[in-house]
C-alpha cells in the first residue's frame, strides 16, 4: 500500500457508514413522531389503553422480543466472524438472524389473525363500538406494530441479499462494509421494538 | 490496515450484552406485573432505553465510533426530546 497513485481507487467505508447512520436518523424521527401520538392518546385516554393492553398477548410479545434480541446478536456475530474470514461461519450466522426475522414475522401473522378473527381491525364495527379510546389503541397498535414489521421484512429482504453476496465472496474478510451496515439497519428495528414492547404489551 | 470499522468485539463480549438483554426483558415484565402505577410506565421506558443503549453501544458499535457521531446521535435524541416535551407543554396549557 506504500505507492499509492492518485487515482487508486479507495472505498471510503467510513463515510459509507455515516451515510447509513443519518439514514437511521431519519428512521428514529419517524418512529418518535409515533411513539409522540402513542403518549399523547395514553394520557388522553389512560383507562382505555389499559384495559386494551391486557387483551394483548404478553407472552407472544415476550417471546418476539426474546426472538429480535437473538436475532441481533446473531447479526453481530456474523460481521465479527466474516472479520477474521470465517465466512462459513458468517453465512450460518446470518441464516440464523433471517430466520429468526422470518420467526418474528409468523409469530405477529398469528397475533393479528387472532385480533382480527375477533373482529378488531382499524374502523370495524366490534371496535367503534367499544368507544374511542380503544379504536384509538388499536388504531396504533396496528399502525405501529404493522410499520414496524415492514421494516422487518425489509430487513429480511436485505439480509438475504447479504446472504447472496457473501456466498459470491462480494462480501468477504475485507470489504463487509454492506454486511455491516445491513447489520445497523436490523439492530435499529430491534432498537424499535425494544420500545414498542412495553409500551403495548405492558400497561398496568 | 482496513479502513474497515477495526475495533472488533469478542464473542463473549456480544454473548453476555444479549444476556443482560434478555435479563432487562424479564425484569421489565415482572416490573409491569407489580401495579406501580405511573411510576410502572416511568420504570418501563427507562428499562427500555437502558436496552436501547445496550444494542447501540456494542451491537451497533457506537461506543468506538468517532465522536462526531456521537454527537449527531445527541442531535437526534435531544430533537425528539424537544418536540415530544414541547407537545406536552401544549397539551398540558391547553387542556
Amino acid at each position: 500500500m506504500s505507492n499509492m497513485s492518485i487515482t487508486e481507487h479507495r472505498p471510503d467505508y467510513e463515510g459509507s457508514r455515516l451515510g447509513m447512520w443519518i439514514f437511521l436518523f431519519t428512521e428514529m424521527l419517524l418512529f418518535a413522531g409515533l411513539f409522540l401520538l402513542y403518549s399523547v392518546f395514553r394520557t388522553r385516554y389512560s383507562p382505555e389503553f389499559h384495559t386494551s393492553s391486557v387483551e394483548l398477548s404478553r407472552t407472544a410479545g415476550t417471546v418476539n422480543t426474546i426472538i429480535l434480541l437473538t436475532s441481533s446478536l446473531t447479526m453481530a456475530l456474523s460481521i465479527s466472524v466474516i472479520k477474521s474470514g470465517r465466512r462459513g461461519m458468517s453465512l450460518l450466522f446470518q441464516s440464523l438472524t433471517v430466520s429468526l426475522g422470518i420467526l418474528f414475522l409468523v409469530n405477529k401473522y398469528f397475533e393479528w389473525g387472532a385480533k382480527l378473527w375477533h373482529g378488531i381491525y382499524p374502523n370495524s364495527p366490534e371496535l367503534l363500538q367499544r368507544g374511542k379510546g380503544k379504536t384509538m389503541f388499536y388504531g396504533l397498535y396496528y399502525l405501529m406494530t404493522g410499520l414496524h414489521g415492514l421494516h422487518v421484512l425489509a430487513g429480511v429482504i436485505l439480509l438475504t441479499i447479504m446472504f447472496i453476496m457473501t456466498v459470491n465472496n462480494r462480501i468477504n474478510r475485507e470489504q463487509y462494509v454492506r454486511l455491516e451496515n445491513s447489520g445497523l439497519y436490523w439492530h435499529l428495528v430491534d432498537v424499535v421494538w425494544v420500545y414498542l414492547f412495553p409500551v403495548f404489551y405492558l400497561i398496568n | 490496515m482496513n479502513k474497515n470499522n477495526d475495533h472488533t468485539i469478542g464473542f463473549k463480549t456480544y454473548i453476555a450484552i444479549w444476556f443482560c438483554l434478555v435479563v432487562l426483558t424479564a425484569i421489565t415484565v415482572t416490573v409491569s406485573g407489580l401495579n406501580m402505577g405511573r411510576y410502572g410506565a416511568l420504570a418501563s421506558v427507562l428499562i427500555a432505553s437502558v436496552k436501547a443503549a445496550l444494542v447501540l453501544l456494542f451491537f451497533m458499535h457506537l461506543k468506538y465510533e468517532r465522536p462526531f457521531l456521537k454527537l449527531m446521535l445527541l442531535v437526534t435524541i435531544c430533537t425528539i426530546a424537544v418536540i415530544i416535551g414541547l407537545t406536552f407543554f401544549d397539551i398540558g396549557v391547553r387542556y
